[in-house]
């Protein structure tokens, strides 16, 4: 019954509800996540609820490799969340996260796991309240899932939502793009290469409070995961019924990233980001936040990169660099390698 | 990035443009065809149309080797995925052409066949290694560019005695295109060819010379950056202006006039032509497609498996077959961006990132709505 | 149908391979179709595979070339100004 840290494997009793599963959740989970919420030991988390307005969000991640250059399934799902609730312009308060995890999943890599996510939680100041725990037959799960819930509390007098965006309006990102994306190819098989590029999966709360106090009257927030800042400005310009002008030439993208796309074929506008943020804000609050962004450490390597326009078709196009014009498009599903 | 990033400079575009534009003669035509899907793609991507005065029409010409595939070859290829004793490897652009029945191998792999997208042959190999109770068959498709490495990796494979490696070989021809495309009763009149610049890198310069002297035509063989394709295009414009018709080689950082011959000389010791292959567009063409010797035999997917070959009509409404000649627009196909689009493609120019379809939906419709609008 | 990238040889390494970096991004790839590759060449890089290597002689030639176009135009231009004048 002891759990074998080392060597030992996930078994269908420990999702069984008995005393293994209560072993595996007091030794694991409540000790790598405890506070004084969780250590209250129910099935929920009891607290009061705050003034204003809340925010709630919800995420699977179902990540593969879990293990990847700059992060994990378990850092990932902890970051991701709590940018969920941030980018609704509010300040994170909890999380829960669920477990579904694979029998034979190996405990060591179960634990790195959940030390990862803990430690995210702690570096975020937002902590994982309550959560639960199931076990799968081999083969129903990749190793494992998780699935998180955040909630946050607005901050006073701001009002982010995608369909807020207004022709005039300036669109900044908040550093480098398509990071993340390209970490996981590196160690994606059939496409492995070397290179020194890290996921950028960062808790980005403390960059939107720093926002929100310097301009609250901004009025889009968005993080560009799958399917990158291309799928995320394609979406808000359909949700605002607007168009965008992109300048390529503004895009902040590292040489390695840009030399990995290059090799794969990839455009870094359609490659994830987990650590990076959008923001439409009012043309007049533009300059000070962007100095606001660059003076912050989450957002050293903000700028501006276009602007939203008047188009009917919602179209959000780019200036190449030599004056030629093209579309954004919006893709239909994964961007794949490609060698023509 | 060396030698990528001075050839996109954007003043230096829009200087060489502005002389494009002193120099093109009113009143005359300068149609020019590329022969190369990565041309295809690098004129839209970097929107070079904008930057040419309208008497200079660039037109996609059958350079996408996923675009000129028939439908029954892919059948095949996802016949072969869903053997359960088959791991089928291919490059990533191939996993979304639809075959009959809107299958795909991306469909055949939510089934649960075994399909893995790999950037290199040398990818495939080590599947085939690591999976030795499976046959491991590797999509091979490609114009010249793409044969010697699908050579190298079976000679790899034979040497090795990797045994369930096999090559489910579709590799095509350049010169056999163009001749397709300037022998053809219907087709578009032409000023000016942009000759494929990495094919050429592999089968130098002379090949194009017969069709420069035969039909009186200005081939530059052109690079991928923008710079590279509007000085190509500059030196077209001066050969028509010139009454000149000559073989000129843009691109000579990466090629000589005898393009590589070790690589040629691996296509030609793993390679013989099929006396006939069909292509989407052109029906069946002679000389213009390659097999595997049967000398390896015992890596010919088509040799190990039995593949019968069934030409596939396109669908009605696509009009890829003239598309790929040139003879038609993505915007004037009847289904563009309505039953076809990437979500849904009919046919493989919407698919492959380098056809003319995809090219335009992806890059270029904006323009036709702004037309449209501008009406 | 070509995507390749300009790669330069940072090691040469047994059986036909080579490591090659592409804006610090390095991978492993086969050479077996290009001779006499020597640490710093470039050389076109194409699903794994060099096809040729980059002659910086040439390179160089066409990046003059593309220069001298756009000058030629407005040395040209300045004459007709002048004329017009």
């Amino acid at each position: 019954m002891k759990l074998d840290w080392v060597s030992g494997r996930v078994e269908l009793t420990h999702g069984g509800g008995g005393r293994a599963m209560a072993r595996l959740v007091d030794e694991l989970f409540k000790s790598a996540f405890s506070n004084p919420l969780l250590d209250a030991g129910n099935d929920q988390a009891t607290f009061t609820v705050p003034a204003g307005r809340m925010v709630m969000t919800t995420d699977g991640y179902v990540i593969h490799p879990l293990f990847f250059p700059g992060g994990d399934i378990g850092s990932l799902a902890v970051h991701g969340t709590v940018n969920d609730v941030a980018m609704g312009g509010a300040r994170p308060l909890y999380l829960s996260a669920g477990f579904i995890l694979e029998e034979g999943f190996p405990l060591a890599d179960l634990k790195r796991i959940v030390a990862s996510m803990a430690a995210a939680s702690a570096e975020a100041g937002v902590p994982i309240v309550t959560g639960d725990t199931k076990v799968v037959e081999r083969g129903k799960a990749d190793g494992v899932f998780i699935t998180t819930a955040g909630i946050g509390v607005v901050y006073d007098g701001v009002e982010v939502s995608s369909d807020r965006a207004r022709p005039g309006d300036v669109i900044i990102v908040s550093g480098t793009i398509g990071d993340h994306g390209v970490a996981i190819l590196s160690v994606r098989e059939g496409l492995e290469f070397d290179s020194e590029i890290r996921s950028d999966s960062m808790a980005l709360h403390r960059l939107v409070e720093t926002m929100v106090q310097v301009a609250p009257g901004l009025r889009v927030l968005r993080d560009p995961t799958r399917g990158g800042v291309a799928a995320t400005l394609n979406e808000l310009a359909q949700a605002s019924a607007v168009g965008m002008e992109l300048d390529e030439a503004a895009l902040p993208i590292r040489p390695q990233v840009r030399g990995a796309c290059e090799l794969l074929g990839l455009d870094p506008l359609y490659v994830a980001n987990e650590g990076k943020l959008l923001c439409i804000c009012p043309p007049e609050d533009a300059d000070r936040l962007l100095a606001a962004m660059r003076a912050h450490p989450q957002g050293q390597d903000a700028a501006i990169i276009g602007q939203v326009v008047a188009d009917d078709h919602r179209f959000v196009t780019m200036a190449t660099s030599f004056g030629g014009r093209r579309v954004v498009d919006w893709l239909a599903g994964e961007q794949l390698p490609r060698i023509c | 990035m060396k030698y990528v990033d001075e050839y996109r400079d954007g003043a230096r575009a829009r200087e060489i443009a502005a002389v494009i534009g002193a120099e093109v003669q009113p009143g005359r035509r300068y149609n020019i065809m590329d022969f190369c899907g990565g041309h295809t793609h690098s004129i839209a991507r970097f929107g070079l149309e904008d930057l040419l005065p309208p008497s200079v029409r660039l037109i996609h010409g059958p350079g996408c080797p996923v675009c000129v595939l028939p439908t029954g070859r892919i059948d095949s290829a996802i016949e072969l995925a869903r053997r359960p004793d088959v791991i089928l490897c291919s490059y990533g652009d191939m996993l979304r052409v639809p075959g009959s029945g809107r299958d795909s191998l991306l469909k055949a792999k939510a089934d649960g066949a075994a399909v893995r997208i790999v950037y290199s042959t040398l990818d495939a190999l080590k599947v085939a290694r690591q999976n030795p109770d499976k046959t491991v068959v590797f999509f091979a498709i490609g114009f010249e560019t793409t044969t010697p490495p699908s050579a190298l990796a079976l000679l790899q494979a034979h040497a090795e005695g990797l045994e369930n490696f096999a090559l489910f070989c579709n590799h095509v021809m350049t010169p056999p295109a163009m001749r397709a495309i300037l022998t053809s009763e219907e087709r578009v009149p032409l000023e000016g060819v942009i000759g494929p610049g990495h094919v050429s890198v592999i089968t130098g310069s002379q090949v194009y010379q017969p069709f420069a002297e035969q039909w009186q035509l200005p081939i530059v063989i052109s690079g991928f950056e923008p710079l590279d394709l509007l000085q190509a295009i500059l030196m077209l414009v001066r050969q028509v202006n010139n009454g000149r018709a000559e073989v000129e080689n843009q691109y000579a950082r990466a090629l000589q006039q005898d393009g590589n011959p070790k690589a040629r000389q691996v296509i030609e010791q793993v390679f013989t032509l099929r006396p006939s292959f069909e292509w989407r567009g052109f029906g069946a063409l002679p000389d213009s497609a390659l097999s595997i010797r049967p000398e390896f035999a015992a890596f010919d997917a088509e040799a190990r498996f039995a593949l019968p070959y069934r030409s596939v009509p396109d669908h009605k409404a696509c009009a890829c077959a003239e598309i790929v000649r040139g003879l038609k627009r993505p915007q004037d196909c009847r289904i563009f961006g309505t039953a076809c689009t990437p979500d849904h493609p009919v046919g493989s120019c919407m698919v492959s990132s380098e056809g003319a379809c995809a090219a335009h939906w992806a890059y270029g419709r904006f323009r036709d709505q702004q037309q449209g609008a501008a009406q | 149908m070509c995507l390749a990238v300009p790669a330069q040889v940072v090691a040469l390494l047994p059986d036909g391979m080579a490591t090659v970096d592409v804006a610090g991004v390095k991978k492993d790839v086969s050479v077996a179709l290009v001779d006499g590759l020597a640490v710093g060449d470039y050389v076109i890089l194409h699903v794994g595979y060099a096809l040729n290597r980059i002659d910086a002689d040439e390179a160089a030639r066409t990046l003059a070339l593309l220069a001298e176009i756009g000058q030629l135009d407005e040395a040209r231009q300045e004459l007709l100004d002048g004329g017009a004048a």
